[in-house]
């Protein structure tokens, strides 16, 4: 090919790194070709007339003397309308059209445009004078992404200047101009995309406290340990636990408007359910198929490790640029661990020096720019959105104090432990209700005091205090057995129980309950504290807790989380009424 | 083809006849060959010894000072002066065919069966390629195998990737030949073949595999790839990708549904160890290098169904756990890679419980999908889910019963221990020949649920209650 920049040649190849020499002008972090076959790279070092690259492909067959190929700018996304429903590698390669061309496998060195060329979208341009003065972030103009989602065409943030002309009202491909504009460089023409360098966080004006919840449907995350809309959490969990399940189970019912989904270095049959079950399920908010707002970035375990490496910067940025439009946008990132394990590999390959457990000393620093680039955020033209980023870690032999889990829990406002014990029993989401918590507390229960009740704040932590006690009650237990305890005792063991069958334990395949909405979860506290209030009274005036147990109302609150559904909180009201009546009744007998 | 890449593939194949005679350093495994042409990375090398025997191995580092390169025959008996050394100028490839089953290859794929080397009818690249994530099916066809607690609560799926995590000394052999000889889609008669990879593994193990399948008549359906203990220790890290680049071309061009039983996973690993330890490789935990993830995923993720093609993979692979470590690296990282893990504990081995299949620890992270109405029967996703939630708590009321004594338990507890024993010695346990079917197997469970009140049946809905739990 004519007009290549050749930037070097391979001096040795040494797995997914390769060390080149003869380089004259090759940029730091510049994209690169490698080889004959065009393998995509990056360089990550510079050092006299050495330079070491990290290859995003497999370089088997990959030989000393090629050479390698400058792109003259950065590993970079392509952001613009198409983004939605596809799926991508760790750099942004549309992994539906590489099967179009390699079939069943990955083929080395295909270069395919992450936006579909051919695809017109219709732009309607919103009402702009020519002459009038655009920053970068600004909107051009609106294209219908997909039925529930609406594009806003950005000026690209590095870009400032006078708009000359925009074009009228119709269909163009993302590589048509649709305006211009005189900035300080000259003339630029703007498209439907543009282009973003992945490593870089996208700029806003300000930062905005996080005060709205993210509301995922699951019981134990929303009133127990709630998330902010912009913050970030750690989900840790030993293999089975059921990271990747709590993770589906959120991309699926939260309420956020995008959501994209990061399989970094898992399964890929993982990736192949969220492709099979996501279009299938509807979003209880709007009506529409899921996939209408999902993005996936998939670079699974057999996948090139050093595209891991990227895919986590990769999903980041695509949700940086939906913020941008003002969107609410929600980042799964399954799991940070093989992320860092990939770091891991490429730092031994360049033979730096380790820090703990074979991990680069640059670790913590790369957790924390991850991380710090969730926020709500304010941007250029005034829109408010925010990026949250839920990530797993997958701490080995399920031993929190390793490298990863420590340093992540540095950085995230928000912890939700998975608990063997618990997934061995098959409960549920198996966050642990002792080791979570959740620093966004404070912030969000305004909200929630207005969405659910004054009391919100009280119940929680008198909910909260029960489970703490019953901690300690079942320590007593283990040493002489329930049966020394007081009826008084017996029975926040047994209203815990109940809390956890009845509340925590969510079934993420059950039709009613795999979603509970914010205002069926207030409910649903208040049914277990009124059993906790009314029966601790009753117990306080004599009655047993043997008789109390007998009552047959127990059996429908304990069912109440399958049997009723979101839109018909009456029936927990009158759940509540037949378990006072109950508590009556008996106590008039006996008391 | 570019012009650029035309004459690169002429120059190799020049370059591929080409013979170095002296290696410059020998160290385990590994040789060192300086000054030669420039050689690709993951290249072929052949190389031949004193002896005159040919041995193969790997380009492992490549420069243009020196070439680092893994025999897997092992180097002894090579000396550093006349050891002549070609570099093919292409990767390590297996010529595949059907013909391949009912014989027995060594880990490169060579038959040591006495018999001809078969003719291939095509030659892959034993390294295979990453499956595109878009074209796999998710799998979802339920193999009853005829073992209760895999069927009713650790359900095997067709494509599934699903370990036996054991011990040293536990019947884990026995358990997979079993699954071998009784596992069947019902309903379907569709044409099958067993992959066999033995790494590392004793003569006899080997040997009591091939009468197994000699026994049921099958092993003109099955291929073995024996890596035997006394064979070099660097041939384990071949023989899973040869064997599995057979089962890539029996699933993907024959239409067959092929399931692989690797054992010993450990032993693999052991070897990868060595191997980085030699080239001085910084470690991660236990010595293992800290790719031992993705080079345990490139085994494992070969496995599964894809879109338009008939044929499946489904791996069964054996590893023992050291010192029956759960947490230790080699069975941690498995788990994070497969679909599940079928558990064994010594306890119950011990208390003469076959298979001894931990309840609690053991998973089928693909069993959700294909189970329950119209796959196997509506009930069965419940009933295993309540089976868990009862079991889980027989745990808890043995270690209650063991410091205060069964006689101070409640009423309550004491049907949980009864229900326990039931659950392990007649739901659990059963005979090696024993076969169950799904119906069986679940109305064993039904029989183990009424031990219980039905109030303390959480799990179960009122409709399952009345139809199978009865009154």
């Amino acid at each position: 090919m004519k007009g290549e920049r050749i930037i070097g040649q391979v001096r040795r190849v040494n797995g997914p790194v390769i060390i080149a020499h003869g380089i004259t002008d090759a940029l730091m972090l510049e994209l690169v070709r490698v080889g004959e076959v065009r393998l995509v790279g990056e360089v990550i070092k510079l050092e006299g007339q050495n330079a070491v690259i990290q290859v995003y492909e497999d370089t088997t067959g990959l030989t000393p003397g090629e050479n390698i190929y400058g792109s003259g700018m950065p590993l970079s996304v392509e952001l613009g309308p198409g983004l939605i429903g596809t799926i991508y590698d760790g750099i942004q390669r549309p992994l539906e059209e590489i099967r179009e061309i390699s079939n069943q496998f990955i083929e080395r060195g295909v270069v395919l445009p992450a936006l579909n060329r051919e695809r017109k979208w219709h732009f309607v341009p919103l009402a702009l004078e020519s002459g009038s003065y655009l920053d970068g972030g600004a909107v051009l103009g609106t294209v219908q992404e997909t039925e529930g989602i609406i594009h806003k065409i950005l000026v690209p943030p590095f870009v400032t200047g006078k708009l000359i002309s925009i074009e009228p009202e119709g269909d163009y491909t993302v590589t048509e101009a649709v305006a211009v504009v005189e900035s300080e460089a000259g003339r630029q023409d703007l498209f439907l995309m543009h282009k973003w360098p992945i490593r870089k966080p996208r700029p806003a004006v300000r930062r905005l406290l996080p005060t709205t919840p993210l509301i995922t449907g699951q019981r134990v995350i929303d009133t127990l340990f709630p998330i902010a809309k912009g913050g970030t959490v750690a989900i840790p969990g030993g293999f089975g636990t059921g990271k990747t399940m709590t993770q589906h189970a959120i991309a699926k019912w939260c309420d956020a408007e995008i959501i994209v989904y990061i399989g970094c270095g898992e399964r890929g049959n993982e990736m192949t359910d969220v492709l099979t079950e996501f279009p299938k399920l509807i979003d209880p908010r709007t009506g529409r198929s899921l996939m209408e707002r999902t993005l996936l970035i998939a670079n699974t375990s057999n996948m090139p490790v050093s595209a891991r490496e990227a895919s986590i910067y990769t999903g980041v940025s695509l949700a940086e640029y939906y913020r941008d439009q003002g969107y609410h946008v929600a980042v799964m990132a399954d799991s940070t661990s093989r992320w860092a394990e990939a770091l891991r590999e490429l730092s031994g390959r360049m033979e730096e020096m380790p820090a703990e457990e074979g991990f680069p000393a640059y670790l913590p620093t790369r957790i924390a720019e991850f991380y710090e680039r969730a926020g709500f955020m304010e941007g250029v033209a005034g829109s408010k959105g925010s990026v949250t980023i839920i990530g797993a870690v997958s701490p080995p032999g399920g031993d929190f104090s390793e490298p990863v889990t420590q340093h992540t829990k540095r950085f995230v406002r928000c912890f939700w432990g998975l608990d063997r014990q618990l997934a061995n029993a098959r409960h549920y989401p198996a966050i642990s209700w002792l080791e979570s918590y959740s620093e966004y507390l404070d912030s969000i229960t305004p909200w929630w005091e207005e969405m659910g009740g004054a009391n919100w704040a009280t119940n929680r932590a008198q909910i909260m205090e029960l489970l703490q006690k019953e901690v300690r009650l079942q320590q007593v237990v283990k040493l002489v057995g329930p049966d020394a305890l007081p009826d008084s005792q017996r029975f926040i063991l047994e209203v815990c129980n109940m809390f956890k069958n009845a509340f925590l334990q969510q079934n993420a395949f059950d039709k009613i309950d795999r979603y509970s909405t914010v205002e069926k979860q207030v409910k649903m506290l208040e049914v277990i504290l009124t059993y906790w209030q009314r029966g601790a009274d009753a117990i306080r005036r004599g009655i047993t807790l043997v008789k109390l147990k007998r009552m047959k109302v127990l059996q429908d609150i304990v069912k109440m989380k399958f049997t009723v559904d979101n839109d018909d909180l009456g029936a927990l009201d009158k759940l509540i009424l037949r378990l006072e009546r109950s508590i009556d009744q008996m106590e008039s007998i006996y008391v | 083809m570019s012009d650029a890449k035309k004459i690169n593939n002429a120059q190799k194949m020049l370059l591929s006849g080409r013979e170095y005679v002296g290696i410059h350093r020998i160290d385990g495994p590994l040789i060192f060959i300086r000054d030669t042409h420039p050689i690709g990375y993951r290249e072929l090398v052949e190389c031949v010894g004193p002896d005159g025997d040919t041995r193969m191995g790997m380009v492992l580092d490549t420069s243009h000072d020196i070439v680092v390169a893994q025999i897997f025959e092992g180097t002894s008996g090579l000396t550093m002066p006349d050891t002549k050394v070609r570099f093919r100028g292409k990767p390590l490839t297996l010529g595949v065919s059907k013909k391949m089953l009912g014989r027995v290859f060594n880990g490169m794929g060579q038959p040591i069966d006495g018999g001809p080397a078969p003719v291939g009818e095509l030659e892959l690249d034993i390294n295979g390629k990453p499956i595109n994530p878009t074209s796999r099916e998710y799998p979802r066809d339920f193999i009853q195998t005829g073992i209760s607690v895999i069927d009713g609560m650790n359900t095997l799926i067709r494509g599934q990737k699903l370990p036996i995590f054991s011990g040293n000394g536990l019947p884990h052999n026995e358990l997979a030949s079993q699954i071998a000889r009784q596992a069947k889609i019902r309903g379907t008669s569709s044409e099958f073949a067993v992959v066999f990879v033995a790494m590392g593994v004793k003569h006899d193990v080997a040997q009591f595999f091939i009468h197994a399948f000699e026994e049921t008549g099958v092993l003109e359906n099955v291929a073995l790839f024996l890596s035997l203990a006394d064979d070099p220790s660097i041939e384990r890290l071949i023989t899973p990708r040869t064997a599995l680049t057979l089962a890539e071309h029996l699933a993907f061009s024959h239409d067959m549904h092929v399931l692989v039983i690797m054992t010993d996973i450990a032993n693999y690993c052991e070897s990868l160890r060595e191997i980085s330890t030699i080239r001085g490789e910084i470690p991660s935990r236990k010595g293992y290098p800290g790719y031992l993830y993705s080079d345990l995923a490139e085994l494992y993720e070969r496995s599964g169904m894809l879109k338009g093609f008939k044929g499946t993979i489904t791996q069964l692979p054996i590893l023992t756990m050291p010192n029956d470590d759960i947490s230790h690296p080699i069975p941690d990282l498995t788990g994070y890679i497969t679909e599940g893990q079928i558990v064994f504990e010594r306890e119950m081995y011990g208390r003469n419980i076959y298979p001894p299949i931990a309840g609690l620890p053991s998973l089928s992270r693909l069993m959700k999908d294909g189970i329950g109405d119209g796959m196997t029967r509506e009930d069965h996703p419940h009933l295993a889910s309540q089976l868990f939630a009862a079991y889980s708590y027989v745990k808890d009321v043995r270690n209650l019963a063991s410091v205060i004594g069964e006689e101070e338990l409640t009423p309550l507890d004491h049907q949980y221990l009864e229900f326990g024993e039931y659950f392990e010695r007649k739901f659990v346990s059963q005979k090696q020949n024993e076969e169950r079917t799904i119906e069986q197997t679940l109305d064993l469970g039904w029989e183990a649920v009424k031990k219980l009140p039905p109030e303390e049946l959480h799990r179960i809905t009122e409709e399952e209650l009345q139809k199978y739990y009865g009154q």
